[in-house]
């Protein structure tokens, strides 16, 4: 891939799978183990839900911005909506014992347990999530990576 | 690929053989709706086996944990069986895997009906 590339999409469903399937192909091609792929593609897909369900509500009108950014080091992922922003405060920790039957609640947990690092930066005008999965080994076209 | 669902019968069990992608969408509802279908016509012995399911989001977990209250909530049980290092994996970090009752032999499944 580029250094950096970013994708501007529509609000429906489409997009969720686009842009698994997008998170999919750019961490196969910087040489990320299997696992990792599929940890990276599953965050992604997990943000793209939030961003196009509760963050955009499917509106025709507003966009979700995907980026991808790589460095020796990182990948970078933002994703963002243009939705009313999130309130951080009102998501349940979904490992409670009172919330582990929820049907709901479990995205933005899934996307902490397998990126490195989560930043989520709600705001009037929309929601951005900046995920980063550390490049190891032989990752990102072969460099040593840091742990 | 997409989710197919087929339903058949043993020893009074009804086994769902899911394949393909629990996902938000097309996968979870049409789990949902056999589910309910299953229960409303009297099926209340339930194995989901997931053995050829290779991919499940937080909206499929969410479908899952929707079968399980669903069913017990009529009188009924609800067991998985077969499931892949994926699912597994899933399950394990979301804390759901004491939850569900988890199986790995369809036959011993069966018989785990009362």
């Amino acid at each position: 891939m580029e250094q950096s590339v970013s994708y501007t999409l529509d609000s429906t469903l489409d997009t969720v799978d686009h842009a698994e399937q997008k998170a999919t192909r750019i961490a196969t091609e910087l040489g990320f183990a299997e696992d990792e792929v599929m940890q990276i593609s599953m965050a992604v897909r997990e943000g793209a839900v939030n961003a196009v369900l509760h963050g955009n509500a499917y509106a025709p009108d507003k966009k979700v911005i995907l980026a991808f950014e790589h460095t020796p080091e990182n990948l970078v992922i933002t994703i963002r909506d243009q939705g009313k922003g999130i309130n951080l405060s009102n998501i349940p920790n979904p490992l409670a014992p009172e919330n582990l039957l929820k049907t709901s609640g479990r995205g933005i947990f899934l996307m902490r347990s397998f990126m490195d690092e989560v930043e989520i930066r709600p705001s009037q005008t929309g929601t951005e999530v900046k995920m980063i999965k550390h490049v190891h080994g032989a990752a990102a076209g072969g460099k040593e990576g840091s742990q | 690929m997409s989710m197919k669902l087929s339903t058949r019968q043993v020893d009074g069990v009804t086994i769902v053989d899911c394949s393909g992608r629990i996902t938000l969408g097309e996968g979870s509802v049409m789990m949902r709706d056999t589910v309910r279908d299953l229960l409303s016509k009297g099926n209340k012995k339930i194995i989901l086996n997931l053995g050829d399911v290779n991919y499940i989001d937080s909206s499929g977990i969410g479908e899952l944990v929707s079968a399980f209250t669903t069913t017990k909530n009529q009188g009924g049980e609800l067991k998985l069986l077969h499931l892949t290092k994926k699912v597994h994996d899933l399950l394990q970090i979301t804390k759901l895997y004491t939850v569900f009752d988890v199986k790995d032999d369809e036959a011993a499944a069966v018989k785990s009906f009362k």
